[in-house]
């Protein structure tokens, strides 16, 4: 396969801005993204996105957000009605083809038209599961009871991830949820859906991300540590939830050895958990032992700008390994009910 | 590194109809998908991964259906990928998943593209009042029928050259036992007596709304050469767009689209279109647009396409016969519709057409889609014969 890197990374994300639409929320996300990249935008070979038509309520998401990347001369362009974790899926793809040498990734959001946890209830089949619409907490809670029963692990072991996320999130500049909370804190506050508690569970936010890929000598020549994908796959499970389950996560493993994340140590780990619950399934789907960072960043409990969020857990693994704060990591994203779809991806510095 | 060889070595397309009240959204996917297994003398176990195409999903009322069908297309424990890009989205599900084999990532890959536009409404489905937007409460007629008085007024074209489309493209139809339309009787005269639209489009200019999906398998070098019926090589296949808001835009011809060409035709050795290709399959979703596309895909100088209309060379028995399966005029279930032009064009490649089959001479066939306000545009070029 070709040799492929990211080599530049943006983010950005508000509890809710009520003043600004998807094209104004996105553009400066992606110019810092294309801006730090050393590659000009008319130069950048392929662009795909990632958006939801049902978080804006209109049928065509994607066709304004386009108004942001400066479309002309015409561009070649895609988009995934899906987290833009798949849209740089997509692009990884197309380079390998070597009809191209670089891509612009986006992905964008606003949870705040709506409420979201209901909204996403819009994925579930429409003839048996539609009709009850259990909201996101809702089926999340049910996934986590199933995982505590079967695991042995308590609303303790959900509270230490969001101590650690949350304190984690305080040098995340674009983190919504971010703050020192002890334990015994946590553990005093109510419960929202029993046994999630509201540190457990994401903020609703808006939100955007960008990422530019770049091939072999082209991704060296204009960034002096690339962030290598060493491997990436993707894999999807049934989705009515009672044929599943839940307290495992089996797509994930099977992505994560497709992807070579057992080959070698991992440093750092950005998972894309939306729930405390999640994070504890997808550490044992993948195999993390204590020597490695998960979710530095404070992960999506820190900031889940839907359809970005998964994007960013690839930027954030990314941006680390230039930095030099990690040689190898892994980045997953998530999507669909109760994590029906998984996608890890593993990263290398040079 | 050169990208791996890619083929059509299954297709499989349900009967459109305005309500398939008799299947649910898994069983019409299935219904394509399952034909294009058998085609391709494969199962369910063959596949390696999906890609699967639709357009808006306020169609259904379903966000991202795809999730909720992978059970019924097989999917489970393989990748899946959903892509949306408007109505241009059928080939760019197709371009998807051939670049998936091109990449070498897999040798055998299921792309399935489907609407149920009786699910809802698709005209005001498309039309919803946005926050920060002008309202645009038009449908899709009404946002092109100012393009076309524009390219009327351009070209001076007279007007029943619309009229001649529609009437060609309903005939053509009557061979093709999936397409939704199908009416007998269609002349010149009762597509002029038909209620106007939006001027100058009259009721039998404009496509139906229609329930549909399209199922193809593509498969490798490898695959395609160990296939025991026909295939239809990829030899070329480009996607461009272009913004919404930019006032130096031709919105009657697109530079995304004439730039789309360009790139497909260098990449399959097209240098005169019109002679090139034995036949296309075109996203004309209004009559008029069979002109204006003729222009912009270069089978002709510009202003001369509604001649190229008038004196019949579009027609089955022209030298250049485009939407011989009776078009999106005939059916239009929109997130197949581009699929649906692809895969009529790797038919004809495999000489698997049917009653409304063509000669073939060069053995090679465009297929077209485009979407949004005219400015998503994604072709394929297939062939009979493997690419050198």
């Amino acid at each position: 396969m070709r040799d492929v890197a990211v080599i530049s990374f943006a983010a950005s994300a508000v509890e809710r801005d009520d003043l600004q639409n998807e094209v104004e929320m996105l553009t400066p996300v992606i110019h810092e993204a294309v801006g730090n990249s050393g590659i000009e935008r008319t130069e950048i070979g392929f662009t795909c996105s990632g958006s939801l038509d049902y978080m804006q309520g209109g049928p065509f998401a994607f066709v304004l957000g386009l108004d942001a990347v400066g479309a002309w001369p015409p561009i070649r362009e895609s988009h995934v009605e899906a987290d833009a974790a798949w849209a740089l899926y997509e692009a990884w793809v197309a380079i390998q083809i070597g009809e191209v040498d670089s891509a612009l990734v986006y992905g964008f959001g606003k949870s705040s038209s709506s409420d979201i946890y209901e909204v996403m209830s819009m994925q579930y089949d429409p003839y048996y599961m539609l009709p009850l619409w259990p909201s996101m907490i809702d089926v999340a809670a049910l996934q986590a009871r199933d995982y505590m029963e079967s695991s042995g692990r308590t609303e303790r072991d959900f509270a230490e991830v969001a101590s650690r996320s949350l304190g984690n999130a305080k040098s995340t500049p674009y983190a919504i949820s971010a703050r020192d909370a002890s334990v015994e804190e946590l553990l005093g506050a109510p419960m929202v859906n029993d046994p999630l508690r509201a540190h457990d569970i994401f903020k609703p936010c808006d939100g955007a991300a960008a990422v530019v890929l770049a091939a072999g000598d082209l991704a060296r020549s204009v960034c002096a540590r690339p962030a290598w994908i060493r491997g990436i796959d993707h894999r999807i499970e049934p989705h009515a939830l009672g044929v599943r389950d839940l307290s495992i996560s089996v797509s994930t493993k099977d992505a994560a050895q497709r992807a070579g994340a057992g080959k070698d140590k991992i440093d750092v780990a950005e998972l894309h958990a939306q729930f405390s619950s999640e994070e504890l399934i997808l550490r044992d789907a993948i195999g993390v032992n204590g020597n490695t960072r998960v979710n530095p960043s404070g992960g999506a409990l820190a900031a889940n700008p839907i359809m970005a969020a998964g994007l960013i857990r690839i930027g954030e693994v990314a941006k680390r390994i230039t930095a030099g704060e990690a040689d190898r990591g892994l980045a997953h994203a998530t999507s669909g009910p109760c994590m029906q779809q998984n996608l890890v991806c593993v990263l290398e510095g040079e | 590194m050169a990208a791996e060889r890619c083929a059509v070595v299954g297709v499989g397309q349900t009967r459109h109809r305005s309500a398939r009240k008799d299947v649910s959204m898994a069983g019409l996917v299935r219904e394509a998908a399952v034909e294009a297994l058998e085609d391709a003398g494969m199962t369910w176990s063959d596949i390696d991964a999906l890609v699967v195409g639709k357009a808006p999903d306020m169609f259904e009322g379903i966000a991202m259906p795809e999730l909720y069908l992978a059970d019924a297309l097989g999917a489970v424990g393989k990748p899946m990928i959903r892509v949306h890009t408007a109505g241009s989205v059928g080939g760019s599900t197709a371009i998807v998943a051939a670049k998936l084999v091109e990449a070498g990532v897999h040798e055998r890959v299921l792309t399935v593209a489907f609407e149920k536009q009786s699910e809802s409404n698709a005209t005001w489905g498309l039309s919803v009042p946005m926050p920060f937007a002008p309202p645009l409460v038009a449908g899709a007629g009404g946002y092109f029928a100012p393009l076309i008085r524009a390219y009327i007024s351009r070209s001076g074209a007279p007007r029943h050259i619309g009229h001649l489309v529609a009437v060609k493209d309903r005939r053509a139809a009557l061979r093709n036992p999936k397409a939704h339309l199908h009416l007998p009787d269609i002349d010149l005269k009762m597509v002029e007596e038909s209620f106007l639209l939006w001027d100058p489009l009259r009721y039998l200019d404009t496509c139906p709304s229609s329930d549909g999906a399209m199922a193809m398998v593509l498969g490798s070098e490898r695959v395609a050469d160990a296939s025991a019926g026909p295939v239809a090589w990829v030899h070329g296949m480009a996607l461009r767009s272009e913004p919404t808001m930019f006032a130096g835009r031709d919105q009657i011809n697109p530079q995304a689209g004439r730039d789309c060409a360009q790139d497909l035709y260098r990449q399959a050795g097209i240098t005169d279109p019109r002679r090139d290709f034995d036949c296309a399959e075109v996203y004309v979703p209004f009559s008029w647009y069979e002109p204006m596309w003729l222009e912009n895909l270069g089978f002709c100088e510009l202003g001369e396409g509604w001649k190229l209309t008038e004196a019949g060379a579009t027609g089955p028995d022209g030298d250049i016969p485009w939407n011989m399966s009776g078009g999106v005029l005939s059916s239009n279930p929109i997130g197949a519709s581009g699929m649906v032009r692809f895969g009529e064009a790797a038919q004809q490649v495999r000489r698997r057409a049917g009653d409304y089959q063509v000669e073939l001479k060069t053995g090679k066939a465009l297929g077209h889609a485009y979407g949004g306000g005219s400015q998503f545009f994604s072709m394929w070029v297939v062939g009979s014969d493997k690419p050198q």
